[in-house]
């Protein structure tokens, strides 16, 4: 049913950590390379109970529904995200897990799970760092979806509209999501002061 | 031009900007809230004006005495709130005043849900305001039709002094896609003239006007009734705007509008794919409805196949359309609920058999 250019991305956590501001990032990026792109955040009611997530499809042609029951990967950010949305990430895709939230060991074995203590990551490091863009960068770096350069151009866009004190602190998260899957973890840990 | 990545609500918001906008009157509900909140923030910086209504009766009527006036004057709101405004809007067409309406839709009936609909197709199209009037309604299916389409919804509701309405549902108001903001090109004709002048002196310079929706004496209101009518065919004979997708051989034709006929429209395509002759018919104005061209698109197919996110109402302009040219069928997903992809698929195998001639050489 996929045709191998669209991919579909679900982004969920709780409010406050940014799970918008990431899913508009990878719709500025797919904009960058010229590539269609559609997001969209729940707003429904389970908005008002404090968790957030967004429906992002990058492709090169025409996005038929925005909204959709199955996708290539995942991003949550808490337990409540990853507990509500394991099951839609299709068989032999990907998710990026904050396991400093979820707590959980049984994920399921037909996906990939990346598993990252993001939020103590971002606790204990030196340097401010963002958890929701540690986590963008794991995923452009292992799913290579969008490149590296667009997605930093996107990060400069979107943090200059809302935060422009922030992009410092984005461009130095995304990088170290990026590399954490490049050397051994305990290295990455030690260059960004854990 | 550049593509800019936006929420369709603000990219509606920013077209009626473009479109000469002078007035913005509004009371929040959600799926439609970042219309008056990008307003709230534009509207003043233009030197225009921005007001939060006490409530959604109050916005519809403060439409109704500023579009009198030739001002562009809009109001959004949805479903629950825009049945609040029906009264206004049967006045506003009695008395021929422009107003325009942005409707995003949620799920009803009732307060419902904000989850996204197309259950205010009747509500828009018939109205629930009192007598022989009619909006002109415009559905969009992207964010970058409903740029085009706010457009020609000012543009409609002067040209003809009429209410218009630009109907989305609550996935084109909350998604955000690349948009590209062309400019507002289209030529409103000048309401200078309309302007409040002063009363007494003015009965002096120019004829008495008054634009009221209440006509006691005589034959006024019979007379009336038939110039509105002949207004609407008018608008019948010019303004329909549709969309076709591989119609011409396809033997089961879709018929769907807004969100739900761009998933319609990938299905088409897969279904091609597979072998399968599907078309997609596409209505863009709901109010006036396709009837004469949907009637020539269904002519010798098998099926039509009517999709839509409420119990069928399209469904009744469909039929009553195409003058049982062919078989309906409907698929129809309620209370929120979003057709998919896969779903639209196998009702269309499914048809494929159901209509199919039985094999020769089957005996029964």
């Amino acid at each position: 049913m996929n045709s191998d250019s669209k991919k579909r991305i679900i982004v969920a956590g709780f409010g406050g950590q940014g799970v918008l501001f990431l899913g508009t990032t990878l719709s500025e990026a797919a904009i960058i390379e010229g590539k269609n792109t559609t997001w969209i955040p729940s707003y429904g009611a389970e908005m008002r109970g404090g968790s957030a997530n967004c429906f992002v499809t990058i492709s090169n042609g025409e996005i038929p529904s925005p909204i959709f029951d199955e996708a290539d990967y995942g991003i949550f950010l808490s337990r409540a995200a990853t507990d509500k949305f394991e099951n839609t990430v299709a068989k032999g895709g990907l998710a990026v897990i904050n396991s400093s939230m979820t707590g959980r060991k049984n994920l399921r074995s037909d996906i990939e799970c990346i598993m990252e203590p993001l939020s103590d990551l971002a606790a204990r490091s030196k340097e401010k760092m963002l958890l929701n863009i540690m986590a963008l960068g794991i995923l452009i770096k292992k799913t290579g979806i969008l490149s590296k350069e667009s997605v930093i151009k996107a990060l400069e866009k979107v943090s200059s509209a809302k935060k422009p004190e922030f992009l410092k602190f984005n461009i130095q998260s995304f990088e170290a999501g990026y590399n954490l899957q490049k050397s051994t973890p305990n290295k990455v840990l030690e260059k960004i002061g854990c | 031009m550049a593509k800019i990545l936006m929420k369709g609500n603000k990219a509606i918001a920013q077209a009626a900007i473009n479109a000469g906008l002078e007035c913005y009157f509004g009371y929040p509900i959600t799926p439609q809230n970042e219309i008056g909140e990008f307003m709230s923030d534009e509207m003043p910086k233009l030197g225009k004006t921005y007001i939060s209504a006490e409530s959604e009766l109050a916005a519809v009527n403060m439409l109704i005495g500023a579009a009198a006036t030739g001002t562009l004057s809009m109001t959004s709101s949805s479903s629950c709130a825009i049945a609040l405004m029906q009264e206004a809007i049967s006045a506003m067409a009695t008395a021929e005043i422009p107003g325009v309406i942005i409707s995003v839709m949620r799920a009803g009936p009732g307060l419902g849900n904000i989850t996204p609909s197309q259950g205010d197709y009747f509500q828009a199209t018939k109205g629930g305001g009192n007598g022989d009037y009619r909006t002109i309604v415009l559905a969009p299916a992207s964010i970058n039709e409903a740029v085009e389409l706010t457009y020609k919804t000012f543009y409609l509701a002067y040209k003809y002094r009429n209410p218009a309405m630009l109907l989305a549902d609550g996935i084109i108001g909350q998604m955000m896609e690349p948009v590209e903001l062309k400019p507002f090109d289209l030529k409103i004709p000048d309401t200078s003239s309309w302007e409040a002048d002063g009363v007494g002196e003015g009965i002096h310079k120019r004829p008495f006007r008054k634009l009221v929706s209440l006509h006691m004496q005589g034959d006024d209101l019979p007379r009336l009734n038939e110039k509105l009518q002949e207004k609407y065919r008018q608008i019948e004979e010019n303004e329909v705007l549709y969309e076709e997708f591989m119609t011409e051989d396809a033997e089961i034709l879709i018929t769907a509008f807004g969100t739900v006929a761009r998933v319609a429209k990938s299905v088409v395509a897969q279904a091609r794919e597979a072998g399968l002759k599907v078309g997609l018919f596409r209505p863009v104005t709901l109010w006036p409805f396709p009837s004469n061209e949907l009637k020539k698109a269904a002519s010798g197919k098998k099926v039509i196949l009517d999709i839509e996110l409420n119990e069928g109402q399209m469904l009744l302009d469909v039929k009553a359309g195409i003058e049982g040219a062919c078989p309906v069928e409907l698929l129809s997903k309620l209370g929120g609920e979003i057709a998919k992809e896969h779903e639209i698929m196998e009702k269309i195998s499914e048809l494929e058999k159901k209509y199919s001639p039985k094999k020769a050489g089957a005996i029964c």
